[in-house]
């Protein structure tokens, strides 16, 4: 009889494979031990959920396909509460419905993964190409104060490595993970390797440990709470209301929801440097930084060679988190560079987080482009030229 | 399961199911969801059902407080989701016992699409929906159950809209089981119940409780004992239905119309989400 772990491997199938972003993303999910996916089909993510719907069966998984989107998070929710590790995988006016469901599973402390392969919006946009459109609305789609954890791949490969990692966060600090790529991305076929277990980490969220005196939501240092799954005698309730340690509703007390809320908050910001993840292309020296995530970070970099060509100091610096931002890292680089480039296929979101960070140090050009084609190495060249003929 | 009842005392469930710390519930007084929980927990005590093995899942509303009452895990989710969480809980983990509390607008207003894919699917979950004709915890406006030419907080001028039957929609979608009952019927609920939680699939319990605070009081009937007399004048057994429609003078038969059909309404065996997915699995398993 073989081991759970050998029947994945078997499952995926070989070890070289020619696939897309979407089924890179669902074999990073098997790989990290998800064993319960709710989906709902949509343009172009769709993939994802044909993938698990094949492989999840096979290892005595679930997959179920739900209503909606709105139903598929909170199946998925209620999944991890039982212990499984879950996800989701869905497209922009999926995602919109997701928010109310998504703040919940952040006010409960809920383990679960959310794939978004972006198009373009608003409202059903275009279906099939790429954008990075839905980067704020990660941020702050979902009602009331909050952090969330994103990571944005740039290839196949990175989608498979990246869900793994996905995984690992939404474990580690109880909260739900959002992996983004876009259409070109999800439906890309790339060279993809599927890495031997001992390759990758693999998280499992903290268990509660003793029934006596457990408080489902009290945290020690790590301000992540221990978790007991239902049916293991812990009796836990869970509410997106405000509450209290024991979990218990306490709605009208400002200093509860504060310190609530504040945890919440602290669990992420205070990790950041363990969840920010980040490549920094010639940066050491360069006095113009791209500053670029997704897919278009790709171009990027041969556009970074190609400057250095030119003789432009060129580098690039790879946003791999996008949220929690990583705002040191692009403040100590804002001090070192004459000006930041930031192209994005949205027409511009990041680039404001990326100011607030900056805060007047060096100067930052949006590059957006919209409508499904990607960045072309002409004309982030032409904004390299601009920005270098432009007196500081 | 005993044909007899042996019931405990409203203080005996309270020490033995209730969690102490949340109590005195958020419910007005006269308000029949005390009732509903007691019912749910005596048939619960008539089953044997391990607590600890039971998850309460349910919505937004005053019937979804329910969950937080007892001492078990308990999910309270967002408004009209309940049964989604739920059939994630169940799928998951086919073991748990998944009990639903959820309201008419909790569960077929803003939920509506999630109970007819949950009882599509035969969820083994069992669902006891509270209606109550109205949005209670936010003041008493229209629900998908209002009677027409009820008065609401958004309908002064009387509601236009027909409500629903939902023990009749649940059948017309095949869920193995279906009963409703008024609050003032205090055996039939129990016994429905725990049928319910029996039942492989899905179960509707639907319990017509009156809400006196934001429904009655703009419709006539503020006062307790009027209300609960409204609801005894305003039901009908099935069997009687059936008798009246084929054998009833014109007049018993006009009357009918202003009446809501009470009893099971449906009791077969339909296979469930649960099982369906164990024998696929069990099919192409590596």
């Amino acid at each position: 009889m073989s081991t759970y772990r050998e029947r994945i491997r078997q499952a995926l199938g070989g070890k070289v494979q020619f696939v897309q972003g979407d089924d890179a993303c669902a074999y990073g999910a098997i790989l990290a031990g998800c064993t319960f996916f709710a989906g709902y089909p949509i343009t172009p993510a769709t993939e994802v959920a044909e993938r698990m719907s094949e492989i999840l069966p096979l290892l005595g998984g679930c997959y179920i396909q739900m209503e909606d989107e709105i139903a598929s998070l909170g199946a998925i929710i209620g999944a991890s509460w039982t212990g499984a590790k879950v996800m989701t995988a869905t497209s922009g006016p999926g995602f919109s419905l997701m928010q109310e469901n998504l703040g919940y599973g952040i006010m409960t402390e809920t383990p679960c993964v959310i794939i978004n392969v972006q198009r373009s919006g608003p409202s059903t946009g275009q279906p099939t190409l790429a954008a990075y459109g839905d980067m704020m609305q990660a941020r702050w789609g979902t009602h009331g104060d909050h952090e969330i954890i994103m990571l944005c791949p740039s290839n196949v490969q990175e989608a498979l490595d990246l869900t793994i990692v996905a995984f690992n966060l939404a474990e580690r600090y109880r909260t739900p993970v959002l992996l983004f790529i876009d259409g070109e991305l999800g439906h890309m076929r790339e060279r993809l390797v599927i890495p031997e277990d001992g390759e990758f980490e693999l998280v499992d969220r903290v268990r509660a440990e003793r029934r006596a005196g457990y408080k489902p939501f009290e945290a020690g240092e790590s301000l992540v709470p221990a978790f007991a799954p239902f049916g293991s005698g812990y009796r836990t309730y869970v509410t997106g209301l405000t509450h209290n340690e024991q979990g218990l509703p306490r709605t009208s007390s400002a200093p509860i929801h504060d310190q609530l809320v504040r945890r919440l908050s602290d669990k992420i910001t205070t990790h950041s440097d363990d969840i920010v993840r980040y490549e920094a292309y010639h940066t050491d020296d360069c006095e113009i930084a791209i500053v670029a995530y997704g897919l278009t970070a790709r171009t990027c970099r041969d556009v970074v060679d190609e400057g250095r060509r030119r003789g432009i100091k060129v580098g690039m610096l790879r946003l791999i988190t996008i949220w929690p931002f990583p705002e040191t890292l692009v403040a100590d680089l804002a001090k070192r560079v004459d000006a930041m480039l930031v192209p994005e296929m949205n027409l511009g979101q990041i680039v404001h987080p990326i100011r607030e960070a900056v805060e007047g140090r060096c100067r930052v050009k949006l590059l957006a482009k919209i409508g499904g084609d990607l960045h072309s190495p002409h004309e982030l060249l032409e904004a390299l030229e601009e920005l270098r003929c432009q007196p500081r | 399961m005993s044909t007899t009842l042996t019931l405990k005392t409203a203080a005996q469930l309270r020490a033995t199911y209730l969690r102490g710390e949340m109590l005195p519930s958020i419910f007005c007084d006269g308000c029949g969801l005390g009732n509903v929980l007691n019912y749910t927990l005596w048939a619960l005590e008539q089953l044997g059902t391990d607590l600890d093995r039971t998850v309460f899942v349910s919505g937004i509303g005053c019937s979804s407080r329910l969950s937080g009452y007892v001492n078990a895990d308990g999910m309270h989710t967002t408004h009209g989701r309940a049964l989604s969480f739920a059939s994630g809980i169940k799928a998951a983990n086919p073991d748990l016992t998944v009990i639903v509390f959820t309201g008419d607008g909790d569960g077929v207003g803003i939920g509506g699409n999630h109970f007819l894919h949950a009882i599509r699917r035969n969820m083994d979950l069992t669902v006891i929906l509270v209606n109550n004709f109205t949005y209670g915890m936010t003041g008493g406006q229209a629900a998908p159950t209002t009677p027409v030419g009820s008065f609401s907080t958004t309908t002064p001028y009387g509601n236009i809209e027909h409500p629903l039957d939902i023990c009749e929609l649940a059948k017309a979608i095949g869920a193995p089981y279906i009963a409703r009952w008024p609050v003032s019927y205090p055996y039939q609920p129990i016994k429905s119940i725990a049928q319910g939680i029996s039942k492989r699939g899905f179960s509707l319990i639907e319990m017509l409780v009156p809400c006196h605070t934001a429904y009655g009081r703009r419709n006539g009937l503020k006062d307790l004992e009027v209300i609960w007399q409204w609801y005894r004048d305003h039901v009908v057994l099935l069997d009687d239905y059936d008798h009246i429609t084929q054998f009833g003078s014109p007049e018993e038969q006009a009357a009918l119309r202003e009446k809501i059909k009470i009893g099971v309404f449906q009791d077969v065996e339909r296979e469930c989400f649960d099982e369906r997915w164990a024998a696929l699995v069990e099919r192409v398993k590596l």
